[in-house]
């Protein structure tokens, strides 16, 4: 796929037009001219840049993204130890997003101009305006000092008390479930409620906003009063005319939505101390950890792109006039 | 849009739609802010002050003052100009690229039109945040790389936007005449064409800048860019996150607040300058 | 013969946002069983506005100032919502035009089908989709097994019609109300939809109100024809006395604004100045800025029916 092709060029590119000198770097300190020769010579910097690049695409396929400076292992390692982090508060993230956005563009559409509606239209343009860092802080300054119903910000589980279930799945919640321990499933999923919720409030706003949209057109549609005229239930019009034909907009949204979701992992896990990919990736830049900037880079560059395979499919699914021009 | 409609309908724009008056009267103390920043300030922003560290919102310093004794309220007014200068710069380098790359791949198509494409495409691929961070860490932690990888990352929209509308008016009948009449291409894009895109961009742009300044926010609140003492409203963020355990909430809280009021006048200002060029709202 | 449905000086107007529309006044129709009965107007007079009325299909905005509706004994102005929803599919329904866009998009059009048959049909479950197909052979639609599985946008418009005629029909209603159902058809197709509506309405005893602009179109296919202009009947009668012998200046304007195969384009008239504003008072007769005929006694209130034949009923000071 083009994109793919392109996102490892950008990647190459970005860990090549670093400044200084990574041999110098990767040499240490006690290094002299020598050294440093022969660790570029060993790191191939000293080779013209298209050879390189080969080498970096090799390097690629056999899942080499180089080694962490930091961490001393594989940067892939690093990075699969702590994605099924990011993806559990990722995952519940969205579930909150779509399931509060959903319901509530419905019901702004079906009693639009009402008091629901005008209430979420302003929670809605208000809260687009705040940065996702701050609101995380607001919620654990509110819920976790103020009133005390928030555990204490310290990660995925607070080690002191609970120790992460037998990994199946890397979620800890259906890990938990799995092995029928309640008292940690309960555990993680408090200390995932507020960085998901912070995580998704940022997604609710468009999707909110596009569902209330996308609902009053397909409400006042032609088809919608046909099926007025002949009688069909409120709920059956309600969910299987308009809200099926709204969601085709609604999945047109979801690409940048996960941009957005992808980007502010980045700050939510920072907030939390969430031990996933996207805090390795803060003290990897702040580090110059160059090989596990540029693996996580490339990392989420391919999920971003298979998540929007997986909406495309998603829009062929419900739309059939899409699988008939492809 | 003769001159006497446009101000009639700034004036019904803004009359009717008592928020966009709001947004403008906080852009205004922003800008003042930005200008004179280090002369409003009561204190001097830098100036630390061991004795009132973590003070809260007195009448002496009203948003209190952070763990090294410094007056937040001088420094979240100084601040200002830091934040709203790196996004401004960031959007008009954006908005100037974007338009020229885009309106060239709008008016020559062919090979202009898909090298742009591609290019564009290949930034949209990745989430963008990511992307920014990329870029400052290749190019080395300093405040002109946050403008950068922030142009970069809004690139797309300004060149998407520019091509879409140039292509519309490639052939309208204005533009044939104009090189009818002799004009070059390029003529013919700046004196035309351009003129006449420019004001739905700049609803873009502004939509755009309460995303450019989170943008920049986001990458100082992680470190990036802005290094201490430097007041900016990010790291002051990511300063005050540490105390809010212990209950000193002032030091988290103004400075995000100003970052709410920026990203939220932004945001008002553009729905109002899009409900001013809709002509189908103004019914 | 018994009337089905009952439409009794109707008034109503739309709240709008630049005034009251007085949409309808004084309108009152009657539709008996095996009748087709036309309505004939130009856009805006209020034909639409009438059906939507008669269905319950109304928005909020709209207010009914007077008047009754009764569908088969059901006083429908005064009907529950839920009431309302359990005639509307079974005992009345309406047809559309532009028959692709009133058609779900992304749904089958043998489910569509199915959807109204599952809510009034009494059809046990597994035999709706053998029920969904029949009705779509009765609207004698080619290999209709395949055609049910089909969208919307893989049928031509006439088939999209037929489907949406055979929705309609699938429980056997009283009434149907057919809105402009062959506009934007071709030619051809025109017939054969009117000509399976008129089949349709006469072999099951139904009454049908046709609502078109196309006054030749009414002439060849309903028996009774009622003219409408700017929220009025202005003329009621059997369809042989309206195209014959019309007695409203407005209809016979109309006949003459109708071009036949003969007529050269040189030839064709058009009555004069447009529909009235609505939102402003009105005078007794909606016509008198636009009719030649005008005399002062026409702007005296009320504007009574007058009958100038049998079941031919007029709206007019100054009958023809």
């Amino acid at each position: 796929m083009p994109s793919l092709l392109g996102v490892v060029v950008v990647t190459f590119l970005l860990s090549h037009a670093l400044p200084g000198d990574p041999a110098a770097y990767f040499a240490g300190p006690a290094a002299n001219a020598a050294s440093i020769a022969s660790v570029r010579a060993t790191l191939g910097l000293d080779r013209p840049l298209p050879e390189q690049f080969l080498r970096y695409v090799v390097d690629l396929l056999h899942g080499n993204l180089g080694n962490s400076l930091t961490t001393g292992q594989p940067v892939l390692t690093d990075l699969a130890q702590r994605l099924p982090a990011s993806l559990e508060l990722s995952g519940y993230a969205i579930i909150f997003a779509v399931g509060v956005a959903v319901p509530l563009g419905v019901w702004s559409a079906m009693k639009a101009n009402g008091p629901v509606d005008h209430a979420s239209r302003v929670i809605v343009t208000v809260s687009a305006a705040f940065p996702t860092f701050f609101v995380g802080l607001l919620l654990v300054y509110v819920f976790y000092y103020l009133l005390g119903w928030a555990p204490e910000p310290v990660g995925r589980l607070n080690e002191v008390n609970y120790s992460p279930p037998p990994t199946i799945t890397g979620a800890y919640t259906v890990d938990a479930l799995l092995a029928g321990d309640g008292g940690v499933f309960r555990a993680a999923l408090a200390q995932l409620t507020l960085p998901a919720i912070s995580l998704g409030l940022f997604a609710l706003a468009p999707l909110a906003r596009i569902t209330r949209a996308a609902m009053l057109e397909a409400l006042g549609s032609d088809f919608v009063r046909t099926a007025r005229a002949n009688g069909l239930p409120t709920a059956k019009i309600v969910f299987t005319y308009a809200l099926r034909n709204a969601l085709l907009p609604i999945t047109s949204v979801l690409g940048m939505v996960f941009s957005f979701l992808i980007g502010s992992n980045v700050l939510i896990e920072q907030v939390f101390g969430w031990q996933g990919v996207g805090a390795y990736a803060v003290s990897a830049v702040l580090a110059s950890d160059y090989a596990a900037v540029q693996g996580f880079v490339l990392m989420m560059a391919v999920l971003y792109v298979l998540l929007n395979l997986a909406v495309d499919i998603a829009a062929t699914i419900i739309d059939p006039r899409v699988r008939f021009e492809s | 849009m003769s001159f006497v409609t446009l101000a009639r309908n700034t004036r019904y724009a803004f009359g009717e739609n008592r928020l966009t008056l709001i947004a403008v009267a906080m852009l205004g103390i922003m800008v003042v802010c930005a200008a004179l920043g280090p002369l409003l300030a009561p204190y001097d922003p830098l100036m630390t002050n061991a004795a009132v560290k973590l003070a809260p919102p007195s009448a002496a310093h009203w948003f209190g003052t952070d763990v090294l004794g410094r007056d937040i309220l001088s420094r979240v007014i100084v601040a200002a100009r830091l934040d709203l200068g790196m996004a401004v710069s960031a959007v008009v380098l954006s908005f100037g690229a974007g338009l020229a790359l885009g309106a060239a791949a709008g008016y020559f198509g062919g090979w202009t039109d898909a090298i742009v494409g591609r290019v564009m495409d290949t930034i949209m691929a990745f989430p963008l945040f990511v992307l920014a961070m990329g870029i400052v860490a290749a190019l080395g932690n300093s405040v002109l790389n946050i403008i950068i990888a922030t142009m970069i990352i809004n690139l797309p929209f300004y060149c998407r936007f520019a091509r879409a509308e140039v292509n519309v008016r490639r052939e309208l009948g204005y533009v044939e005449a104009a090189r009818m009449g002799g004009n070059t291409a390029l003529q013919t894009l700046v004196n035309h064409i351009v003129p006449n895109i420019l004001p739905p961009m700049m609803v873009q742009a502004s939509l755009n800048m309460g995303w450019a300044i989170l943008n920049a926010a986001g990458l100082s609140f992680i470190g990036l860019g802005v290094r201490p003492p430097t007041p900016e409203w990010g790291i002051m963020v990511s300063e005050g996150a540490s105390y809010i355990i212990s209950g000193e909430w002032w030091a988290f809280m103004f400075p995000g607040a100003a970052l709410v009021a920026a990203v939220f006048t932004f945001n008002m200002l553009g729905d109002g300058l899009r409900d001013l060029l809709d002509p189908r709202k103004r019914v | 013969m018994t009337a089905q449905l009952v439409v009794e000086n109707l008034s109503l107007r739309f709240r709008t946002r630049y005034g009251n529309v007085q949409a309808l006044d004084g309108v009152s129709l009657t539709l008996g069983k095996g009748e087709i009965v036309g309505i004939v107007g130009e856009s805006g007079s209020g034909k639409s506005v009438t059906a939507y009325a008669v269905m319950g299909l109304l928005d909020d905005t709209a207010d009914v100032t007077s008047g009754r509706i009764n569908m088969g004994g059901a006083e429908i102005l005064k009907a529950a919502p839920d009431v309302l929803n359990a005639l509307r599919g079974r005992e009345m329904t309406m047809i559309f035009q532009s028959p692709r866009t009133a058609l779900n998009p992304i749904r089958k059009v043998g489910r569509q089908i199915e959807d109204v048959l599952r809510e009034h049909g009494n059809v046990p479950a597994r035999e709706l989709r053998r029920e969904a197909v029949a009705a779509l052979a009765r609207v004698r639609i080619p290999d209709p097994e395949r055609r049910a599985e089909a969208y919307p946008f893989e049928l031509s418009g006439g088939m999209c019609q037929r489907v949406m005629i055979a929705m309609a029909l699938a429980c056997s209603p009283s009434v149907l109300i057919a809105d402009e159902p062959t506009t934007g058809l071709d030619v051809t197709t025109q017939a054969v939809i009117m000509d399976l509506i008129r089949d349709m309405s006469r072999g099951g005893d139904m009454a049908t109100l046709l609502i078109t602009h196309d006054l030749g179109l009414a002439g060849e296919y309903c028996d009774r024809i009622a003219v409408m202009h700017a929220g009025h009947v202005v003329e009621a009668g059997p369809t042989e006395a309206i195209l014959t012998k019309s007695a409203h200046p407005y209809t016979r304007q109309l006949l003459a604004a109708t071009p036949t195969a003969e007529t050269r384009m040189e030839e064709l008239s058009a009555i004069p100045g447009s529909l009235p504003d609505l939102r402003s008072p009105l005078p007794p007769c909606r016509f008198v800025m636009r009719c030649a005929r005008r005399q002062p006694v026409c702007d005296e209130a009320p504007l009574r029916w007058r009958q100038c034949g049998p079941d031919h009923v007029v709206r007019c000071r100054l009958p023809l």
